[in-house]
């Protein structure tokens, strides 16, 4: 029976990472993210599922100990906010070239700086256009509610075994901290050292029956060795372009305006629509869930129809890149959004759709 | 007495003629190439005075690059 | 006897591991990483444990040590090998996990991974080598850089005033709480590559019985970096880095828990 429970999207993260049977989260306190450690803490899953917990000396730590474990095939995480994932770039960097598969999540803080502990979506930019150094992309997937920063958990894992690629839960200070009913996924068990070594021939498990030994390294010497790196990372990067775009569509089929959001301000931006609507305005909401890839091709469908496209972020307009992207300045796109912490509410995004677009 | 005996065998393509195997030879069999060199361009280490060599293997333990075999028997 | 009638294989007495494979090593002449490198491959041989090692190189001049010896190896981030080394050996808690790191690696980068990884008492071996110079960047200045020496970026010699003083990380690792055995070798003499073996194979036992972390240093030669034939490096290291980084056990407690 699926287990129904109240609670807050950070929580949720932790309880759906012991149940689907992840092998060990490292993570550093920051706010407002430090309840994934605590839950984690709390419910001693070592004890259990036999998953490592730590808490690390830094940020730089754990996302190296995240390489360390996912270079060995096991299922592991770690979770920040912002500046603790300015931290972790070298690391995220490092496994893309490696081509390791992990889970990291950022629940935003706004920035720049130290910033504020108050949520944002500032960023976008480093989680969708790489981040570190090099030219790679990582899986990116923005959650709007408490019950998602649970499912994304498991679909972040799966995608990055499938492509052998970090995966990044990009969420927010709201959906993290925001309590909500939630059905955690069944509960399954960590893989057997046996499964792992089987399923990643790839992985420094030691060299089992005799195997040659595997090396896990991003540097190259030969320039046209490291090329070639370069495009096999290219050509995955292409296929995950084409299958793997996720995005959702609230009153979208008769929309003429059309907002685009995502995370919580999806969740604000749906209340708006809903208020457009009863004033006799058709609007609609596109809500990327991948954010990396990006729904260019749905959101250039949509503007086909419509006379404007509204982005609504919690930023000064990063999103809003990749949208004016995909339709080509074929209609008016303007931006909405506040920084620092402060948060709109539905009313703010309806004037603001009247005045910029209308 | 049955004196002890030695030979060393030298990888000389994969030595890189630090001469530190020459320097802990307490008999003082070995010496690097004069002129030859390998394809490296090394001068590269080799025994020179053969019948001196006691196996003892103290060449081979010092060796970075892991290019000396050394055999030993009784006379 | 001819030459031919000793070179037979009963009467091998020394030959270079079979984990050392036959890759040329991109080391300078007379480096100290080859012996390193050979001792480690001679201790997973005999401890039976080729398919149960995993091993995390550093960025420095051992980057690429995973070309040499046939065991998993991870390369990590520099100065981050011990945070790697660390979920390996918690996720892989039956399997031998030792880091191998040089001294900007190690102690200037990575001074906050060491200690930690090591006050944690996490279950696997340092291999720490300390050639006083950043080897494989050209020959920079590195936190064991000693008073007076010269290199690139301290070419009128390093200077206290400037650069402040040469840092003793082993000695700082010996006081921590975690730390099962700490040790300070060298590879320059067959008696010391014969102790330093020991001292590996100790720090390897420690860490598959979960004794503690281990850290053994290797007080190295960079001939290269220091303008030096190997030989004259040798005799340099014996003269000068000695007296600053004393070779002997700074600590063993595995002794006693092992009563």
């Amino acid at each position: 029976m699926a287990d129904t429970v109240l609670l807050k999207g950070n929580e949720a993260i932790a309880h759906a990472a012991i149940r689907i049977g992840v092998d060990g989260y490292f993570g550093y306190p920051i706010t407002p993210q430090s309840e994934i450690l605590e839950t984690f803490c709390e419910q001693k899953p070592w004890e259990t599922t036999g998953m490592v917990v730590l808490q690390a000396e830094s940020e730089l730590a754990a996302i190296n100990m995240v390489y360390g474990g996912a270079a060995s095939g096991k299922m592991v995480m770690t979770s920040s906010s912002s500046p603790g994932v300015s931290l972790k770039q070298e690391g995220i960097s490092y496994m893309a070239a490696a081509e390791l598969p992990c889970l990291v999540v950022n629940v935003q803080r706004g920035g720049p700086g130290l910033g504020t502990i108050q949520p944002s979506q500032s960023d976008y930019f480093q989680a969708t256009k790489g981040g570190g150094h090099g030219d790679y992309h990582i899986i990116v997937l923005a959650p709007a509610s408490v019950q998602e920063m649970a499912d994304f958990v498991g679909l972040a894992f799966k995608l990055a075994f499938q492509y052998r690629t970090p995966s990044l839960i990009l969420a927010d200070g709201i959906v993290g901290q925001m309590m909500e009913k939630v059905v955690l996924p069944e509960p399954r068990p960590r893989r057997t050292a046996e499964e792992i070594i089987a399923s990643c021939p790839w992985a420094t498990t030691g060299r089992t029956n005799g195997r040659k030994p595997n090396i896990i390294t991003s540097l190259e010497m030969d320039p046209h060795v490291m090329e070639n790196r370069n495009l096999r990372l290219q050509e995955k990067y292409a296929t995950i372009r084409e299958k793997e775009v996720r995005y959702e569509e609230i009153c979208c089929d008769d929309a003429e305006y059309l907002i685009v959001a995502f995370g919580s301000q999806a969740r604000i931006a749906e209340k708006s629509v809903e208020t457009l609507r009863q004033g006799g305005i058709k609007a609609g909401l596109l809500r990327p869930i991948t954010l990396w890839p990006f729904p260019s091709e749905a959101i250039a469908r949509r503007a086909r129809q419509a006379k404007g496209i509204l982005c609504v972020e919690l930023n000064s307009g990063q999103m809003i890149e990749d949208v004016r992207l995909a339709v080509r300045d074929t209609l008016p796109v303007r931006h909405f959004g506040r920084m620092g912490g402060v948060v709109p509410d539905p009313d703010e995004v309806v004037e603001a759709l009247k005045k910029e677009i209308l | 007495m049955a004196k002890t005996i030695g030979a060393i065998v030298v990888d000389t393509e994969r030595c890189k003629g630090c001469n530190l195997c020459a320097v802990a030879c307490p008999q003082g069999v070995i010496e690097l190439s004069k002129k030859r060199v390998n394809h490296k361009g090394y001068t590269y280490a080799g025994a020179v005075n053969e019948d001196a060599c006691t196996g003892c293997a103290s060449c081979a333990i010092v060796c970075p690059d892991g290019c000396i075999t050394v055999y030993r028997t009784k006379q | 006897m001819t030459k031919e009638d000793i070179i037979k294989p009963e009467n091998l007495v020394y030959q270079k591991p079979e984990l050392l494979n036959d890759n040329p090593m991109h080391y300078c002449p007379g480096c100290s990483h080859g012996v390193v490198h050979k001792l480690i491959a001679e201790i997973v041989e005999e401890m039976g444990l080729t398919d149960r090692t995993i091993a995390v190189s550093p960025v420095g001049c051992a980057v690429f040590a995973y070309n040499y010896v046939d065991i998993d190896w991870q390369e990590a981030a520099h100065g981050r090998a011990p945070a790697v080394a660390t979920a390996l050996k918690r996720l892989w808690p039956d399997r031998l996990v030792f880091t191998y790191q040089g001294d900007g690696d190690l102690a200037c980068i990575g001074t906050c991974e060491t200690i930690h990884a090591l006050n944690r008492r996490e279950h696997f071996t340092i291999i720490f080598i300390n050639n006083a110079i950043y080897g494989m960047t050209g020959g920079q200045m590195a936190p064991t850089t000693l008073l007076g020496m010269k290199t690139s970026t301290c070419p009128y010699g390093r200077d206290v005033d400037l650069h402040g003083y040469p840092l003793n990380i082993t000695e700082i690792a010996a006081h921590l709480e975690g730390t099962a055995y700490v040790t300070r070798q060298a590879v320059h003499t067959v008696a010391a590559i014969n102790r330093a073996k020991k001292a590996l194979r100790k720090a390897f036992e420690y860490s598959m019985h979960g004794i503690g972390s281990n850290l053994v240093e290797i007080v190295s030669t960079c001939s290269a970096g220091w303008k030096m034939s190997p030989q004259s490096a040798n005799k340099w290291m014996e003269e000068h880095m000695f007296p600053y980084y004393k070779l002997g056990d700074l600590k063993d407690t595995g002794k006693e828990t092992e009563q």
